[in-house]
């Protein structure tokens, strides 16, 4: 697949503040869903906001489609929808006219029958002629999407699409994003969600302080940086962890009831097999098991603590 | 290459506002010059003498005009492009791909529309109240036209500049209702004793009343061509200061 959104060697920083950017390089192929994770301020809006033309990099460059986003901006632009952070909505305009105006400022052509599919898609439809002063949140935000979609766009930002919302709407807003991606539409989205990133995202791009930390698959991410725990629940209650188990790390519990294992899920020999066997010979019964992969935000945590450089 | 599309747009957008409260739109302007008719025409007027053989009722519509068209024209592209910024979807024009030409054009070109329409309705009304002759109706409508685009391309800057209410309020308030009382709305400068004469002079307004009022009787404070200059500079002046504010972003981007 070939790259629809190139950055090089980005920058920005603001007259009074910190560098918002620090000499950004990504590459998106057409297609993909990519997920930027970061805390505030890390500089994902900035990035988000500099490739849409809402703010001036001070360094580098941005191609959209092939089209620089300074010398041929206008073809650029034709190419992106922008779902902002904030809902921001005119309170007294329809649904369907809203919709239409943005269409409209993209100089593309009256096409009701295609605004009624975007619509439709979004469950919109029959709100077409309400004041968007008179939708939920939720209904409010799918607009957004409806307008961004307008134009019908190669690449789609959603910056924090979930941010503040319940957990039923971030369900909903997977849905759409998932049928967004069925329909071939490039994604970048930014959230604090990163469970969200970790179910959506085909890559995961990790940014803190302005530098990109890393840029990878979600799988592979997940599996450098992943790791899994293993809860064995006791018939009867242990009063210390046996010798020959806590010499491989095992820990038990304070009320003596479940035994706790880390190990890396890249391991050759995890090393379960012996241990349920190990269990077996010392006469310890096992009620249950259960494992459970470390969080992405777990990942999160470990990266930029092991970058303390770039985060200077 | 020009987005046209999305001057229709934003044109379509801002008159389509307009008419959502066209009531309220129109009649506001329309009673309030309707009472300067009553006042200053049927009331005061006819104890007032001819000013340079017009009946004082005829001679002030001109005046009456210029002064809705004016603020008119400011308040309503003011409000038009600072809407945008205070409920936050000013976004969308500046990531859409249109540039300040168009949104210029669709903005104050929606403005200009409201103000010439407002105006022609107190036109209308006021052939009620007192017998109007309008000497170069051509000319009468250059001049309205040129000002409500002049004037909207003033509301633009100041929509573009204000921060809160309180500013989109000032400048109406406290130089343009000034300037044109000040410019001769409802007298002659040849009135004034000649010192005020020279210093009314200095208005630009007044340049734009005079124009407006030879349109309809066929005498003027100054020259007609000055009145066409400075016209023309104030929309030179606007056009260059907008387009320095879409290049530099200046209180739109960072």
């Amino acid at each position: 697949m070939s790259a629809i959104i190139e950055v090089d060697h980005l920058s920005k920083q603001y007259p009074r503040g910190p560098k918002a950017l620090n000499d950004v390089s990504l590459s998106i192929d057409e297609g993909e869903i990519v997920a930027m994770l970061g805390p505030n301020g890390a500089g994902k809006t900035t990035l988000i906001s500099i490739i849409c033309g809402l703010v001036v990099p001070t360094g580098g460059t941005v191609r959209v489609g092939g089209h620089d986003i300074r010398d041929d901006w206008r073809a650029a632009r034709k190419l992106i929808g922008l779902v902002p952070q904030e809902i921001t909505l005119e309170p007294f305009e329809t649904v369907l006219n809203t919709v239409r105006f943005t269409r409209g400022l993209y100089g593309a052509p009256p096409d009701d029958a295609y605004l009624e599919r975007v619509l439709r898609s979004l469950s919109l439809w029959d709100k077409r002629n309400a004041a968007t002063r008179e939708l939920s949140g939720g209904m409010k935000r799918r607009v957004l999407i409806a307008k961004a979609l307008s134009h019908n766009p190669k690449v789609l930002f959603l910056d924090e699409p979930t941010a503040g919302v319940d957990v039923a709407l971030r369900r909903e807003m997977w849905q759409v994003v998932d049928q967004l991606r069925r329909d071939g539409v490039t994604i970048i989205l930014t959230t604090h969600y990163l469970e969200e990133a970790e179910e959506m995202a085909d890559r995961i791009g990790v940014i803190n302080r302005g530098n990109l930390l890393l840029m990878k698959p979600t799988a592979e991410l997940m599996g450098e940086f992943g790791k899994k725990h293993l809860t064995i629940s006791l018939y009867e209650p242990l009063a210390a962890c046996p010798p020959e188990l806590a010499e491989r790390g095992i820990t038990l519990s304070a009320d003596g009831l479940r035994l706790g294992y880390d190990y890396d899920t890249r391991s050759d020999r995890t090393g379960i097999a012996n241990l349920l066997a190990d269990l077996a010979r010392l006469g310890i019964q096992v009620r249950d098991v259960a494992t459970k992969q470390s969080s992405l935000e777990e990942v999160f945590m470990a990266l930029v603590a092991d970058k303390p450089e770039d985060a200077a | 290459m020009i987005n046209w599309g999305a001057i229709r747009a934003i044109y379509i957008h801002e008159m389509t506002r307009f008419f959502r409260t066209v009531w309220q739109s129109i009649a506001s302007p329309v009673l309030s010059t309707v009472l300067y008719f009553v006042v200053f025409g049927a009331a005061i007027g006819g104890r007032i003498q001819a000013v340079e053989g017009i009946p004082y009722g005829a001679f002030i519509v001109p005046g009456l005009m210029m002064l809705t068209v004016l603020q008119q024209s400011v308040s309503n592209a003011s409000f038009g492009i600072y809407f945008p910024k205070f409920s936050g979807t000013i976004y969308e024009y500046l990531v859409a791909p249109a540039g300040w030409i168009e949104v210029t054009t669709g903005f104050v070109g929606a403005a200009a529309s409201k103000a010439i329409l407002i105006a022609l309705i107190i036109l209308l009304t006021s052939f009620f109240f007192v017998g109007v002759h309008i000497a170069h109706p051509l000319w009468m409508l250059a001049f309205l036209f040129l000002t409500a685009f002049a004037f909207s391309l003033l509301g633009f800057i100041i929509g573009l500049w204000a921060k809160n209410f309180e500013q989109l309020q000032i400048v109406p308030m406290m130089v343009i209702t000034p300037l044109v009382f000040l410019g001769g709305a409802f007298y002659s400068a040849s009135m004034l004793p000649p010192f005020w004469e020279a210093v009314a002079k200095m208005n630009p307004v007044l340049y734009l009343i005079s124009g407006f009022r030879w349109a309809f009787f066929g005498i003027a404070d100054v020259p007609v061509g000055l009145s066409l200059i400075a016209v023309g500079l104030m929309i030179v002046i606007c056009l260059a200061a907008i387009a320095w504010i879409f290049r530099t972003g200046w209180r739109l981007r960072e």
